[in-house]
């Protein structure tokens, strides 16, 4: 190679990596950082969106939003709905994952058992919504086997009384979030060196112990990992509640997600609805500056 | 060296047994309803006692939701959609990990970082733009809209997975094609690609799912019903029908089709492609 081609082979060897970056860097700025720059605008701006010259608003919205009772009950909804599902999600998916992990069941049961238990994330959130106001419809199966047990007297109207409605979508969710937890824990079981156990019956160490002193603690890199990512996506659920109780009965179920929904598309209030939708940025970012913090700490 | 045999023993071993059933009807028993109940009449699904098994098994409901064109473009829409997103996703994120994975350049840490800051951005806070976006545009109610909407949240995490994949295999092979002579463009695309299929199908199932589940942006950026996705066909059903239970059960056994047929065949990347992020 001569110098001005090995110059020119250099010069294309830097260029290179932002070409093939480029459609993703575009679509990622264009369509995921200017909107958010966007909402921020409309947040301060009178009648965003639907005029063409908004006037300046200030922080009008956002006290507007922190003036309003419903954002206060939404935001409280969302924490309970999210902080239930992550540890129930948590608790379900290492029992799961243990019971799977036993060598006290025969392999062929295991990896049917495995497949059956992993059933609920097959499912869209609609459908797993549809599902469940089927099963507890007044009418439904669920109503029906829990009068025969005898655990209730009648008939519950599960998402439509303010009494049930927002622990019915919560044990809706945390039926639907458990395997990745399962899935993940149980990878993480498989990868505790078998002699940490060895040595711990050479010790004379009871289950429970190992459990404590062994798998729990090498589990904890997953089991945090997945639950900023859990109460992440958690906080932003929305079809799953849309479709059971749309937020009511009385804003009983309403979370951030179906408020702010409903302030942009129901009342057309866009400019409020963005105030609401960078606060829910805001404490999106803060759990994700965390969640990064913490892998690369890792 | 656990006594097998001791009374103790055998109790745990039962008890093991038991919580695993519990479990399983935990986890099996709401679908197992779907199921059953899209094979019975309306009547029956609310007949006292439940029964189990369809006492009278009818395919009416399928019948129903097949034989609409309406329906039929729901499904039309959904795997339109699906296909296109994910065959353009695979195609700017495996560009996008190729530079990622063989070259060093200024700035790679912080995009890294950036891209994989944006997948917790709630998709609610870019709604309200892309509204305003799409409206401005004139794409309202088109496929562009919403393709355009899927690839946004699809690409970070296809870029990361791809990335993962490429950073696999050793750099012998496209230093190879360097000393030939050839470009990197021309190592991409002989040597990397044909090996980088089992990172290519499990970016594809995880974009395939993400497109198929999704139902904010489907719900507030197409109005007619000829646009309309499978989701937001199943709350339609549940509006207008007045409770047509069979026919909405039948209508999400269909819905659901696609992932568990991929799930069963391609249980591997399946799981491959939605933990990969997690566990890492």
């Amino acid at each position: 190679m001569t110098r001005q081609k090995r110059s020119h082979h250099k010069l294309k060897r830097a260029v290179a990596p932002y070409l093939y970056l480029s459609p993703s860097l575009l679509i990622i700025g264009l369509l995921m950082l200017l909107p958010m720059v966007t909402v921020i605008a409309y947040s301060f701006q009178n009648s965003a969106v639907l005029r063409r010259d908004p006037s300046f608003a200030g922080l009008k919205h956002y006290q507007a939003i922190f003036d309003d009772p419903v954002f206060w009950a939404s935001l409280w909804h969302t924490l309970y709905f999210t902080c239930m599902s992550v540890i129930f999600h948590m608790t379900i998916g290492m029992v799961f994952a243990l019971m799977l992990n036993s060598d006290r069941i025969n392999p062929t049961l295991r990896s049917v058992l495995r497949v059956l238990y992993i059933l609920p994330w097959l499912f869209t959130a609609v459908i797993i919504a549809v599902i469940w106001r089927l099963l507890l419809e007044p009418n439904g199966v669920v109503n029906s086997m829990l009068m025969q047990i005898g655990i209730i007297g009648s008939k519950v109207e599960w998402f439509s009384s303010p009494q049930t409605a927002l622990h019915a979508v919560t044990f809706a969710n945390i039926w639907a979030g458990y395997p990745l937890f399962m899935v993940s824990l149980l990878a993480g079981l498989q990868g505790i060196p078998k002699d940490f156990y060895e040595a711990a019956d050479i010790d004379g160490a009871k289950a429970y112990q190992k459990l404590i002193f062994i798998t729990i603690p090498q589990l904890m890199p997953i089991i945090i990992s997945i639950s900023l990512l859990d109460f992440i996506w958690t906080m932003q659920v929305f079809p799953l509640i849309w479709i059971t109780t749309g937020g009511g009965p009385i804003y009983s179920t309403e979370v951030l997600s179906t408020y702010t929904y409903k302030l942009a598309f129901s009342s057309y209030n866009l400019s409020q609805a963005s105030a609401s939708a960078v606060v829910i940025l805001l404490i999106s970012l803060g759990l994700t500056l965390f969640y990064i913090r913490y892998q690369k700490a890792r | 060296m656990r006594k097998r045999n001791s009374g103790k023993d055998r109790l745990i071993t039962v008890a093991l047994h038991v919580a695993l059933a519990a479990g399983l009807f935990f986890a099996a028993f709401p679908i197992y309803w779907m199921l059953s109940s899209s094979f019975k009449s309306n009547t029956e699904i609310f007949a006292l006692p439940p029964t189990i098994l369809p006492k009278a098994f009818t395919l009416e409901a399928y019948a129903a939701i097949l034989g609409d064109p309406v329906k039929l473009r729901f499904f039309f829409n959904s795997y339109f959609l699906a296909g296109t997103v994910t065959v353009l996703t695979v195609l700017i994120a495996l560009l996008a990990a190729y530079g990622f994975s063989r070259f060093n350049f200024r700035g790679k840490g912080s995009l890294n970082t950036l891209i994989i800051s944006t997948q917790t951005i709630p998709p609610i806070t870019l709604l309200i733009p892309f509204f305003g976006l799409v409206v401005s545009y004139g794409i309202f109610d088109t496929y562009v809209a919403l393709i355009l909407t899927y690839l946004v949240f699809t690409l970070p995490y296809a870029i990361l997975l791809m990335t993962g994949y490429l950073n696999t295999l050793p750099r012998d092979l496209d230093e190879a094609v360097a000393v030939d002579g050839g470009t990197s463009w021309t190592a991409l695309w002989r040597v990397i690609v044909p090996i980088s299929l089992p990172g290519i199908v499990a970016t594809s199932v995880y974009t395939f799912l993400l497109c198929w589940n999704e139902f904010l942006f489907a719900l507030t950026l197409t109005k007619s019903t000829s646009m309309r996705t499978v989701p937001i066909g199943i709350q339609l059903l549940m509006g207008q029908h007045a409770f047509e239970w069979n026919q909405m059960m039948a209508m999400s056994v269909l819905g659901s089709l696609p992932l568990l047929v991929i799930y069963l065949v391609a249980q591997r990347y399946f799981l491959a492609g939605m933990t990969a992020g997690s566990v890492k």
